[in-house]
């Protein structure tokens, strides 16, 4: 797959990404918003820049660097970003969640190839992850194994089982970035479930930390370069995000976490009817919100 | 009348039969995988003697991973390693897996159909001593009901070496259980073991026991001494919990028009729940049920527990004959 080198192209692609999210969310009538929206362009940048030898044509390519969804609620920003890296049509994006579709409601590997690992119940995707670095350490292979965790799954035990685990067996090519959005379905993270101090607690267990803006695609990307460039031990990287990230009337707002356009009326939004409009019109301004 | 074609040992069912755990059968059975193939792995959590992976480790450290008492990261880094193609097996006790890591297995495992190969050691109430908290009952309950999963329960060493050996062809997830005490090894190396059979190791048409595990054994003597009570009974040995034997089973509905279940598992939920299953949609006969009745266990030695809670040669008896009674 051809990588996109441009930042300004990476921009306008993660901004396509969001207004696929806004679409397919307001179609299919249920579903998240704020994480996939602050992950697009993680997500962009991941799929349009940083994983090595993968092909939308031959997602099974042995050398691909793996990448593993923990946080199974996202796959929207997963989805789209896939439908536009070639994986499947762009249309088929309309049938999230709908009876029959390849896209459910959370991500199921056996329906849609490209996808390492079916996810929806959290705090499973690091220790997947931790397997698929065990396994390229054992033959010494050199696919580069990123994961995708959310804040809030780190109030799960099994997280931290996992991180244990990596940071004990030094577990090299293997990167957990987390959507440090500060949101989880109750509200916000530190009331719910106190997170920090996350950069501390992930270097207690041996790993190596970065701590990224990840909106800024640019410094995202040198962050997986610098990731990839560790070989000592397992890597962390804390994308500071804005949940919402890019619609307005979103944005930093937690009751936005389980809520998809038109479902949720607060002091900030527009009527239901109007949200998907009003959030695209948004999205359409040059260099969107970037 | 003892099967000839299940080539079981001839002292089988004598005082001099050989003793040893089924855990020492996975042992073995792991040891020889890894000869053969060098992609089979094996992961434990801080139990490697008890589950006998100890033999495999010593064997090939760099293919064995000690997890520490951490049993849900090990059955999903087992996933991991299975999805690059590696053949895992996962080991402790089945309280822990499948118990602790149910969700892991059932959605990373399961859903995501890998071949992964967990291995539940210390199951039943022959575990004895170590008491209720140590003694797995609900296993096959939870573990069955799952889609795309595999159910092994092996009556002796030598079927759960086979049963091993077995686990790393299958495709998709596979629970194996064991036992922890040692128990007759009365299956030869030519006793056949197949994924989704069942074999007839008595014959008999006055009532037919359906079991798992070691307690197949004591299935055996208890039919033997129902002969003498006028009662002949058919006992099929059913490792293959899921997919379950229903032609051979539904046939022994038909044939002797009684069934009693054993196994070292909570009356619900167990093989007995898939045997009424099957047999309430086929060919409803009386069913009688050895087992666990909805209780936990508790310290003692593991004659004695099998004898209070029934499990043993006159509970057998007593189940046998209240079928045939109800056949009436």
């Amino acid at each position: 797959m051809e990588r996109l080198m441009k930042l300004k192209d990476l921009r306008r692609m993660a901004n396509t990404v969001r207004q696929d999210i806004i679409e397919m969310l307001t179609a299919a009538g249920s579903g998240h918003s704020a994480g996939p929206l602050d992950l697009a362009d993680i997500a962009t940048a991941l799929y349009f820049n940083v994983l090595d030898n993968i092909d939308p044509k031959n997602p099974d390519k042995p050398d691909r660097d793996r990448l593993y969804i923990s946080c199974g609620h996202t796959n929207p920003v997963w989805y789209a970003v896939m439908a536009r890296a070639g994986y499947f049509p762009v249309e088929e994006l309309k049938t999230l969640r709908k009876l029959g579709s390849r896209l459910q409601g959370h991500l199921d590997r056996l329906t849609l190839p490209g996808l390492e690992s079916s996810a929806g119940s959290l705090g499973q995707g690091l220790s997947i992850g931790s397997g698929s670095a065990l396994a390229a350490a054992m033959d010494n292979v050199r696919y580069h194994t990123y994961v995708v965790t959310s804040d809030g799954e780190h109030d799960e035990g099994s997280t931290w089982e996992a991180v244990q685990f990596a940071g004990h067996y030094k577990l090299k090519y293997l990167t957990n970035i987390i959507d440090r959005n500060n949101i989880q379905i109750d509200g916000n993270t530190e009331d719910i479930m106190t997170k920090e101090p996350l950069r501390d607690r992930y270097e207690a267990f041996g790993w190596h930390v970065i701590e990224v803006d990840g909106h800024n695609i640019e410094h995202f990307i040198d962050a997986c370069k610098e990731a990839r460039a560790i070989i000592e031990s397992p890597v962390c990287i804390i994308a500071h995000t804005v949940a919402g990230k890019g619609v307005d009337f979103m944005e930093y707002d937690y009751r936005w976490h389980g809520a998809p356009p038109g479902k949720l009326e607060t002091e900030r939004t527009p009527p239901k009817d109007k949200q998907m409009e009003e959030a695209l019109k948004q999205l359409r301004m040059p260099d969107g919100k970037n | 009348m003892l099967a000839r074609e299940a080539h079981l040992r001839k002292n089988s069912l004598d005082k001099d039969v050989e003793m040893a755990p089924t855990r020492d059968g996975y042992g073995m059975g792991l040891v020889e995988l890894g000869e053969k193939n060098d992609q089979v792995v094996v992961l434990c959590a801080d139990l490697s003697e008890s589950t006998r992976t100890s033999k495999f480790r010593d064997r090939w450290p760099e293919r064995f991973v000690q997890m520490g008492i951490a049993e849900q990261n090990m059955a999903t880094v087992a996933v991991g390693l299975a999805l690059q193609g590696k053949i895992p097996f996962a080991a402790t006790y089945a309280v822990f897996c499948p118990g602790r890591n149910w969700d892991q297995i059932r959605v990373s495992a399961c859903y995501n159909m890998v071949n992964v190969n967990f291995a539940g050691a210390h199951s039943g109430i022959s575990v004895g001593p170590d008491g209720a908290t140590h003694q797995a009952l609900e296993d096959i309950a939870i573990t069955r009901v799952l889609p795309n999963m595999t159910v092994l329960a092996p009556c002796d060493m030598e079927e759960t070496r086979k049963a091993t050996l077995a686990a790393a062809d299958i495709k998709g997830p596979v629970y194996l259980r064991f036992t922890r005490s040692a128990s007759p090894v009365f299956t030869s190396e030519n006793t056949i073991f197949k994924v989704g059979k069942a074999q007839i190791f008595r014959r008999g048409d006055d009532a037919a026991i359906v079991a798992a595990g070691p307690i197949v054994h004591i299935a055996m003597l208890a039919a033997d001494q129902l002969v003498e009570k006028g009662i002949s009974c058919r006992v099929i040995n059913s490792p293959s919990i899921k997919p379950l034997d229903e032609e051979t089973i539904e046939r022994a509905a038909r044939e002797c028009g009684a069934v009693v279940v054993g196994e070292e598992h909570q009356q619900a939920g167990g093989l007995g729940g898939a045997v009424a299953e099957l047999l309430a949609k086929t060919r409803p006969v009386p069913i009688e049920f050895v087992g666990m009745p909805d209780s936990f266990g508790e310290s003692g030695e593991p004659e004695q527990l099998m004898s209070k809670y029934g499990m043993d040669v006159t509970g057998i008896i007593k189940s046998v004959r209240k079928a045939v009674k109800r056949k009436m």
